[in-house]
């Protein structure tokens, strides 16, 4: 087809500047809909500006106008095409209440993966330092851990106030950014078809399960309890939650080209994921604020039996967060 | 989305429209994300110094506000960016990139979050090794983060014409009147031969004599075969300025 050029930009061009408004106010405010008449007016702007680009398409002379074309083309395209449901404003009402322990529920399989994987991780970190006592020196990866559970009991109920005068501010932060960063790479890793958290949460557990195994055959226990319950009992679950959305992610390609493709399925796995992580970045956020301002803290200055308690109570409330919060009753579930 | 040349996307709508895309290569994407990284530490060393009043009253406070901004930046930036700039972050508007939905739909919220926290796994063991061998080895150039959030990067349609004046054929350019031809001629030349011709008149002085005579005897050779003009309007006129003439036609 011979084109001359100029006319046809001079003619076309009013109905592409037209578009390119259009589309300018609906990518401002993806909340606006348009009314009957508008939309059938971006639908014509968007069957004219293709025919347009089919026209030029052939055309040595128009490289820019082919490439704006394309653009405007695959604008509309974006804005007339995108039938997923429009996301509604972040409300963090909304996230805590109904959503996070939603996704979480929604994806129980993969947390007691997690949670399995984990035990088995706890399992082998304990036999391995009951069988070798000097395996603590390998698997442990903190120096405060590596001597004698007695002699650090015995150590920091003796100086209190050596305790109380330490900077938490900026410990608490520590824990908080290096937690996340741990929970994010637990995620990302899931991509490896769960490989990544497999091998996360194993260690993790290793870890747990050699401390813990450790202090009990001290005959620190409540040190133990008291020490990790209060801040444990967010941080562990929340790099659980981490396996699981990592696990979520690695299932989806693991299961091959079943339900349209991997990638169509992570696709419609990704938003829980992504639900997940930011339920359990606001976890650990929590778990580092008491961490450095109340684990630390050990008897005479508070009574083990009411970190205990406060752990037991926080594990509980989590527990009844994640299991109830934001259940639909019968008569309002959707049919 | 249907298959596509290297470093294109091309899309086939449900209406049998068809537009590509220019997928953005690893180079480009590692200086956009240089740029971001610049940005993101200017802002923290700004922000740490005004945090040098704060720490008069309390270093322990300082720190953890320093930390913890610092983190919320490193990571918030991208997904924030992206997420209101319409798919760019500074480093990629300068460098006129812009992240796409792999079907070309609408960008999500989940999947900026997707794609910048797999910077964490991108970005090992050094450099973006992994994004940057991913970005190689996939057809649509993705890293790891735009394979698990359906996200490609595409580079943006340079806007406006090509500044004529450079190779501009001058006052008098002899095929002008022959409009059927001139037309012809714009059917027939493809746009890879059209800008190949543009790119020789502007770097001419960069070939040496011979070169410069052989590649224009050549360019004309082509363009002649394609839409031959009549013998009156091509006498005595050199080889450069016959593609001159002929780049005149098809830009103008």
């Amino acid at each position: 087809m011979i084109l001359d050029l100029d006319r046809f930009i001079e003619r076309e061009q009013p109905r592409w500047r037209e578009l390119e408004a259009m589309l300018g106010k609906l990518e401002a405010a993806p909340g606006v809909r348009l009314d009957l008449d508008g939309s059938l007016r971006l639908h014509y702007l968007y069957q004219k500006a293709g025919a347009d680009l089919a026209k030029v398409r052939g055309q040595s002379a128009a490289p820019q106008l082919r490439a704006y074309l394309e653009a405007l083309v695959a604008r509309a395209y974006a804005e007339i095409h995108e039938n997923r449901a429009r996301a509604s404003a972040f409300s963090p009402r909304r996230f805590f209440t109904r959503d996070f322990p939603a996704a979480f529920r929604r994806n129980l399989a993969a947390f007691w993966l997690a949670v399995a994987v984990t035990l088995a991780g706890s399992a082998a970190g304990g036999a391995l330092v009951r069988w070798d006592p000097e395996a603590k020196e390998v698997l442990l990866p903190f120096d405060h851990l590596m001597g004698s559970p007695r002699e650090r009991v015995a150590r920091e109920e003796g100086s209190p106030d050596r305790i109380l005068r330490q900077p938490k501010s900026y410990f608490s932060s520590y824990l908080m950014t290096n937690n996340i960063k741990v929970a994010i790479l637990t995620l990302v890793t899931g991509f490896a078809f769960g490989f990544g958290p497999l091998v996360l949460l194993f260690y993790n557990g290793v870890v747990l399960g050699a401390v813990a195994y450790d202090y009990l055959a001290a005959g620190q226990g409540r040190f133990l309890a008291g020490w990790l319950l209060p801040h444990g009992s967010f941080e562990i679950p929340a790099i659980l939650i981490a396996g699981q959305a990592g696990f979520l992610l690695g299932a989806q390609l693991l299961k091959g080209s079943r339900d349209g493709g991997s990638m169509r399925r992570l696709r419609a796995a990704a938003p829980d994921a992504v639900i997940l992580v930011g339920g359990l970045a606001a976890m650990l956020v929590w778990a580092g604020i008491v961490e450095a301002f109340f684990s630390q803290y050990h008897e005479p200055v508070l009574p083990y039996a009411v970190k205990i308690g406060f752990g037991c109570v926080e594990l509980t409330a989590l527990a009844a967060y994640l299991g109830w919060a934001g259940r639909r009753k019968p008569e309002e579930k959707l049919p | 989305m249907t298959g596509a040349a290297t470093h294109t996307a091309e899309f086939r709508t449900p209406e049998n429209l068809v537009f590509s895309v220019t997928l953005a290569g690893p180079a480009i994407r590692f200086v956009a994300w240089l740029i971001d990284m610049l940005v993101i530490a200017a802002a923290a060393s700004l922000f740490g110094r005004m945090l040098t009043l704060l720490s008069v009253f309390s270093e322990d406070i300082a720190g953890a506000v320093l930390t913890l901004t610092y983190f919320a930046v490193s990571v918030g930036y991208g997904m924030a960016m992206e997420w209101f700039n319409h798919g760019q972050t500074l480093g990629k508007r300068v460098m006129r990139l812009r992240v796409l939905d792999s079907q070309g739909l609408r960008l999500r919220g989940y999947q900026v979050v997707i794609r910048n926290l797999f910077r964490f796994l991108d970005m090992l063991p050094a450099g973006y090794l992994v994004g940057g061998a991913a970005c190689l080895l996939t057809r649509r150039c993705q890293r790891l983060g735009d394979m698990a959030a359906n996200t490609i990067v595409i580079r943006n349609a340079e806007p406006g014409r090509p500044d004529l004046a450079k190779v501009a054929a001058g006052k008098f350019n002899s095929f002008l009147g022959y409009r059927h031809l001139g037309a012809r001629l714009r059917q027939q030349v493809e746009a890879g031969e059209a800008a190949i011709a543009f790119q020789a008149l502007l770097r001419r002085d960069e070939l040496g004599d011979a070169e410069r005579v052989a590649l224009f005897r050549e360019l004309k050779e082509h363009f002649a075969a394609l839409a031959p003009f009549p013998p009156e309007a091509v006498e005595g006129i050199p080889d450069e300025q016959y593609v001159r003439n002929v780049v005149d036609i098809l830009y103008r």
